[in-house]
């Protein structure tokens, strides 16, 4: 099970991280820092959210702590546990309990993912109380104003298992992400990859082809991440359609003749 | 050594057999005489696509007879076995004279003279192009066969088969030309313009159209040679290898305002009713068909009043939802669009100065409208008042099911499942058409009584299912956990202390055995169970639910008859996220034999169902007096075949099926159905519950 349990980094971003708003997110997130409201994320993988929060640890000169969900997720994975060591049990902190006394912004990224009962340790944290209760340990954390809890969350998943309970997720002031706008996704492409202006529109708009193919054969179209992918072997020298298929179609199907006509899409733009 | 070719007289013994010739009077010299000179391995497959198409229609397996050897010049095996299949196909959607025309249709290529060449088939590559066409932007299009390519701005009709040039990957690439023609036609508005009115006034309207037609093809070749640059690679090999030549200098100079990039049909149109006499419009590309201007405007027509009102019915659905979510509105809300270009994708609702986001299905609807419009017309922008509900503008289906019977709107609002037909070896495509129907609750005594007179034994189910249901588990000794063990800890130490290795595995991990399970029931409502076994199912469904309750697993109980393909009926009971109550109990109570047992299609109707729950384990319980049995097609081995292979598509899909039944000469059929372990004879109505119960023991402990 060890191998399933990610250990988040904690770090201050001290080179500014590129990253392109896409609306008024960076003035919406500052002001519900300041006012220690605490943020959930909305929006398709791929989409920008993790890069949005390297930004914004930047701005805001705190570091960064990150923690990618699954459904292994305990309660004590977040808040902490007993070690043994030489002989003595001695209490480590979870990353979040290392968040609330480092004053750190705490990240974490696709929260349904985890176990049920596991969000339910982020409530009384993310209420007008903020604090955190280490039960194993008979004490509580309180969080100071620098500390920041954000969840990220896909509503893009169809399955009733997989949605936010209604009591987690009404403490959250919501952020609405979704893929750039096409000519912002381009310069984003291009940033990223190198590739030129021109090749990485028409990735843009292969990458819509996809995305009208949502619930229509694939479950999500192309994402900003998998067309940067796509461009950097396309920077690299891969032929457009070889790359689109490797990094961006073959990531969005298994189905042969889906894949396919996920070629002749790119064929017909290349 | 190759096996020698059959004979005539031999092929001749076979091909009268399989064709019934006495009762049906065919001569088959002929086609025996030229199946003759071909080597065994095609005569075999010949033959055995007679056999498969003769089982289906006699005349059909005939005409397979006679063509299949001019074919086999033109297609490899592959293609004749796919060519075989869609005119079976065909004949399923339409009958047999369109079906014998599809046959046929490999004489035309042969006529055309075509040189030897795989061919390939609309019924195959169909797979492929559909999602190609809807990774297009714009409106969502369906692809059908049709005699040559042209669209009625809903579906493109695409021939049965290419064969114009030798290889199979060049005939792919017509058929994707044809399809982005078809869909630029679309997209681009050639049926938006004042055609009609022009042609009336034209004193040589067949001219004009075919230089309206001309105009068109060039404006949208220029069109698509900006938005998808890839394709004309294809377009100038295509050209080059059907030795189509370039058009005339003078048509160039001609049509030069069509390339620029704001051109419109309208345009075109203008362009054609300028042209001088003597001018010719190149000739038409294979892949272009002849525009059918008349069905596109008549679908358009009907589209039109029905995307305005849908467009201000959700308009409205959406002020109520901001409401409901405490906006404040002003008191006449108004709505106005903004659009940065022509694309779908730019265009911005707004609300009183606000955009507001669109829900996908409103987006793809208003871009739907742009196609046909170019922009929302200010009238579209008023939100439906409450009086303005009319099912019949919402719902392209009319729910009048007695008239289901005509025509092909037995398909409208319906699911469309295939069916498995066993001699043809071959799924008939949608060919069941499944509806929901409402079962509407009956409240009498009989869930009083029932629950009276059972009242022990539902206790005694219910005791039985609390056993099987999930509890906490301590894990001890484990690597990870939240507590410590600290008995392993006490041990451990004291290992250390004696110098040996400190175990790791120290914590206790409180483990969930959640029950991961989803049930459907599917309940036999044929006329079949008047009578007692329709009492005895409706008992047991009651009992069933009244101890499923107490196990906490995710259940739906669905009833299902039928008369022909045409209607087949599912009657929702419980669905999977209804909670048990009044109403499923009265629900329960209204089941009441109906018509007969087409059982596949309740089947793959309940996979789609059991595949949105996401559970570990999905289990699928039939319960049923006896055959699979129908009106007249799906008597005997086909509905057994039939639902044998929904059965496997069900364990495909995850799903273990069972079956209950109340037939006791059942056993063969249900062996060969369910295979031997997967059913269960019940005589009596007091088992049933119980036997379920066993299943789940079985599957789920
Ligand atoms: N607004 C943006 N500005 C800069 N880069 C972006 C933006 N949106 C997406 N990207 C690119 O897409 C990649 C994936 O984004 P990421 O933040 O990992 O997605 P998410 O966390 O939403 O799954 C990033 O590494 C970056 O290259
Ligand atoms: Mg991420």
């Amino acid at each position: 099970m060890s191998a399933h349990v990610s250990r988040p980094e904690e770090f201050f971003i001290t080179t500014e991280p590129y990253y392109q708003p896409v609306a008024d997110e960076v003035a919406l997130f500052e002001a519900a820092y300041h006012n220690q409201l605490p943020l959930l994320l909305k929006g398709p993988t791929g989409c920008g959210k993790t890069r949005f929060m390297e930004y914004m640890a930047w701005r805001l000169q705190r570091p960064l702590i990150t923690v990618s969900c699954h459904d292994d997720l305990t309660a004590s994975d977040l808040v902490g546990r007993y070690l043994i060591s030489g002989g003595e049990t001695v209490w480590v902190d979870g990353p979040l309990a290392r968040a609330v006394r480092a004053g750190a912004i705490c990240y974490l990224d696709e929260v349904v993912e985890a176990r049920k009962d596991t969000t339910v340790v982020i409530h009384p944290l993310a209420d007008d109380r903020r604090i955190l209760p280490l039960e194993k340990r008979g004490e509580q954390l309180a969080a100071g104003p620098e500390f920041c809890l954000t969840i990220s969350y896909n509503p893009g998943y169809q399955s009733v298992l997989k949605s936010l309970k209604p009591s987690t997720r009404q403490r959250f002031v919501a952020l609405e992400f979704d893929y750039p706008e096409p000519e912002l996704e381009a310069r984003i492409i291009v940033h990223e990859s190198g590739l030129t202006a021109e090749l990485a529109r028409q990735l843009v708009k292969f990458a819509g082809m996809t995305r009208n193919l949502k619930g229509n054969g694939l479950e999500e179209g192309a994402s900003t991440r998998l067309l940067v992918h796509g461009a950097k072997l396309m920077a690299a020298g891969i032929p457009a359609v070889g790359a689109c298929r490797a990094a961006i179609a073959q990531s969005l199907t298994d189905d042969p003749e889906m894949l396919a006509a996920i070629d002749e899409l790119s064929s017909s733009l290349f | 050594m190759a096996t020698p070719p059959l004979t005539q007289p031999q092929l001749e013994a076979i091909l009268d057999q399989a064709l019934d010739v006495e009762l049906s009077f065919r001569n088959t010299e002929g086609p025996a005489q030229r199946l003759a000179r071909l080597p065994r391995t095609e005569q075999e497959l010949v033959l055995e696509l007679v056999r498969r198409l003769a089982s289906t229609h006699v005349e059909l397996g005939y005409q397979i007879a006679e063509q299949a050897p001019q074919a086999l010049a033109a297609m490899d095996e592959r293609g004749l076995t796919s060519w075989a299949l869609h005119a079976a196909d065909v004949y399923d959607r339409v009958g047999l004279r369109p079906a014998l025309l599809a046959i046929r249709e490999v004489e035309r290529f042969l006529r055309e003279g075509a040189e030897r060449a795989a061919g390939v088939v609309l019924e195959e590559e169909g797979r492929v192009l559909l999602p190609f066409l809807n990774g297009l932007e714009g409106r969502r299009l369906q692809i059908e066969q049709g005699e040559e390519p042209w669209t009625d701005t809903e579906v493109l009709y695409l021939p049965a088969v290419v064969a114009h040039l030798p290889s199979r990957e060049e005939n792919f690439l017509i058929y994707k030309v044809m399809v982005t023609q078809l869909w630029a036609q679309v997209r681009y508005g050639t049926f938006r313009a004042a055609l009609p009115t022009a042609l009336a006034a034209s004193p040589t309207p067949e001219r004009l159209l075919g230089l309206f037609q001309a105009c068109e093809e060039t404006r949208l070749g220029a069109r698509l040679a900006r938005e998808l640059p890839g394709l004309q690679r294809d377009l100038t090999h295509l050209r080059q290898r059907l030795a189509v030549a370039p058009p005339s200098a003078a048509w160039q100079t001609f049509t030069a305002p069509l390339q620029q990039a704001d051109a419109s049909a309208e345009d075109s149109l203008l362009l054609a009713c300028s042209a001088a006499l003597h001018l010719v419009p190149p000739a038409p590309a294979v892949w272009c068909g002849r525009l059918q201007f008349d069905a596109a405007r008549d679908r358009m027509a009907a589209r039109v009043e029905r995307e305005k009102a849908l467009f201000r019915l959700h308009l409205a659905n959406l002020l109520e939802e901001m409401r409901q979510k405490g906006a404040l509105l002003e008191h006449e809300p108004r709505f106005t669009t903004r659009q940065r270009d022509d694309t779908p994708e730019s265009l911005e609702l707004i609300l009183d100065e606000i955009a507001v986001p669109l829900p996908a299905g409103v987006r793809r609807l208003a871009s739907s409208i742009l196609l046909d419009l170019s922009a929302i017309p200010p009238d579209y922008l008023v939100p439906a008042g409450p009086g303005e509900y009319d099912p019949k503008l919402y719902r392209e289906e009319q729910p009048d099911l007695d008239n289901l019977w005509e025509g092909t709107y037995h398909e409208i609002g319906a699911h469309l499942y295939d069916e498995w037909d066993y001699q043809r070896r071959h799924y008939r495509k949608r060919w069941c058409a499944v509806r929901e129907r409402t079962l509407n609750p009956v409240h009498n005594d009989f869930v009083a009584l029932t629950l009276a007179r059972h009242g022990p034994l539902i206790r005694q189910l219910r005791r039985t299912f609390e056993g099987l249901r999930g509890e906490d588990k301590v894990l001890k000794r484990q690597a990870e956990g939240e507590e410590i063990d600290f008995d392993a800890l006490v041990e451990s130490l004291a290992d250390h202390h004696d110098g040996r290795e400190l175990s790791d595995r120290l914590y206790a991990h409180r483990q969930r055995l959640e029950r991961n399970i989803a049930v459907a029931f599917l309940v036999d409502m044929s006329g079949s169970t008047r009578g007692w076994i329709n009492d005895a199912e409706r008992e047991a469904l009651l009992l069933l639910c009244e101890a499923l309750e107490s196990l906490g697993d995710r259940y739906a109980v669905y009833g299902f008859s039928g008369q022909t393909r045409k209607r087949c009926e599912i009657y929702p009971v419980k669905r999977f996220d209804e909670p048990y109550d009044a109403a499923v109990q009265g629900r329960i109570s209204a089941i009441a034999p109906q018509d007969y047992t087409r059982m596949g299609f309740a089947i793959r109707h309940m996979i789609q169902l059991l595949r949105q729950q996401e559970v570990r384990t999905r289990l699928l319980v039939t319960l049923s007096d006896g055959k699979p049995d129908d009106y007249s097609d799906y008597r005997g081995e086909y509905g057994i075949e039939d639902t044998r292979q929904a059965l496997i598509e069900a364990k495909r899909a995850g799903i273990h099926p069972f079956c209950i039944t109340l037939d006791r000469e059942g056993s063969e059929y249900l062996s060969h159905m369910y295979g031997a372990v997967n059913w269960v004879l019940v005589d009596e109505v007091r088992k049933l519950p119980l036997k379920v119960a066993d299943i789940y023991r079985r599957l789920t402990t």
